[in-house]
């Protein structure tokens, strides 16, 4: 017969994590799946609010927490993103990239990704000078021309940054002005080697193996920039396309309870995938050990034998 | 023992965990951080055509990205 695991916890960054090790110690038959270890803690600048360390680097923590749940021997499934799950009576139907699973129960702490521009050459140019982590592959443009696209905190985080390793850095934003913290805007507008574009959308990408340029749309006008990288800083987006029968809001996080729980019974969800307000590394932590409780506590309850409530 | 060069930067999580991945196994390794050696970039470049790190060069096997499993294939581990 086909292993019917009791929970599967889908992803391993901070929610995931932290529910496996509650999981584990609750006994629970457990297996994560997930594409990576640490999630968006491992890409992390800082971190100086985690309770315990007043700092550490976000690849620290990652690694912090990758050791403590391998102490609990729980088998983690690196490399292996969930694609779909289905709920078929009692059991949930996880299929993953590799195989498929069965479970008693499912957490989905899936988090998030970056956003794609959606421009033509987006796919063609990963890693051959378009990239989507300005702190891992910035060095690599070290006296290049590069342009960063996005508005908000995290693509000016970046351009700043740049700045110290690039010739020239372009900040590319549909918008009509910038959205980051007027700090960081004024910041940037005062620094030599940035160029601001605004009200310009990203249309396409080129070069012949590595890229050479963007084409931009700016209002009426096309615009040709020569840049030999390009930086996607245009905000994330939840992991939830494998969770299709359950409830998610506007943005596409799975809507859950005060428990954790989703639209779904036996499926709970933790995290940045969720539409918890605040995506904080030491919230999707609490919201994961929440969610393992929950799931213990549901699977209690279903193993006890029904209650003859007309006798008395 | 095979010859194992890793292509890095300091910021990248997953030159990170490669780094740590063949240290806890023991085996020996050239690192060469490509923000600190910008001569090194091209040459790293070349080898894997393309330009995100880690990248492992394993006696010519050209490893990009921390995939395990082919390193541990390359390795014999």
């Amino acid at each position: 017969m086909e292993k019917i695991y009791e929970l599967i916890i889908i992803g391993a960054g901070p929610a995931g994590i932290t529910a496996g090790i509650y999981a584990a110690r609750k006994k629970m038959d457990c297996l994560v799946l997930t594409v990576d270890i640490g999630g968006q803690t491992a890409w992390s600048g800082d971190v100086e609010n985690y309770t315990g360390y007043q700092f550490i680097t976000g690849a620290e923590l990652a690694s912090k927490f990758e050791e403590h749940i391998k102490k609990y021997g729980i088998e983690v499934r690196e490399n292996e993103p969930v694609l779909s799950l289905k709920k078929e009576g009692e059991i949930i139907r996880v299929k993953s990239s590799k195989s498929e699973y069965k479970a008693e129960a499912v957490i989905i702490a899936s988090g998030k990704k970056s956003r794609e521009l959606g421009a033509q050459g987006e796919k063609e140019f990963k890693n051959k000078g378009l990239t989507y982590c300005a702190t891992c592959d910035g060095p690599l443009f070290s006296g290049r021309d590069v342009a960063v696209i996005g508005g908000g905190n995290s693509a000016l985080d970046a351009a700043l940054q740049l700045t110290r390793i690039a010739k020239k850095v372009y900040i590319v934003t549909k918008d009509l002005s910038l959205t980051a913290d007027p700090v960081m805007c004024e910041n940037a507008e005062k620094t030599e080697n940035i160029t601001i574009l605004k009200g310009c959308v990203t249309k396409e990408i080129f070069g012949p193996r590595f890229v050479e340029g963007i084409k931009l749309v700016c209002g009426k006008t096309e615009k040709v920039i020569n840049v030999q990288g390009v930086f996607v800083e245009i905000g994330l987006v939840p992991n939830s396309d494998l969770a299709n029968d359950i409830d998610k809001n506007n943005v596409g996080e799975i809507v859950i309870n005060y428990q954790t729980e989703t639209s779904l019974s036996g499926v709970f969800a933790a995290g940045d995938v969720t539409d918890v307000a605040e995506k904080q590394i030491i919230i999707a932590a609490g919201e994961g050990a929440k969610a393992a409780l929950r799931a213990f506590n549901y699977l209690s309850r279903k193993k006890m034998p029904p209650k003859n409530e007309k006798t008395s | 023992m095979k010859k194992v060069v890793i292509y890095s930067t300091p910021t990248c999580p997953f030159c990170q965990r490669a780094k740590k991945f063949l240290k806890d196994k023991g085996i020996e390794f050239q690192d060469v951080d490509v923000s600190e050696n910008e001569e090194r970039i091209e040459e790293m470049i070349k080898k894997s055509g393309q330009m995100g790190v880690p990248v492992l060069d394993i006696e010519g096997e050209i490893i990009v990205g921390f995939d395990v499993e082919r390193i541990e294939k390359i390795l014999g581990l």
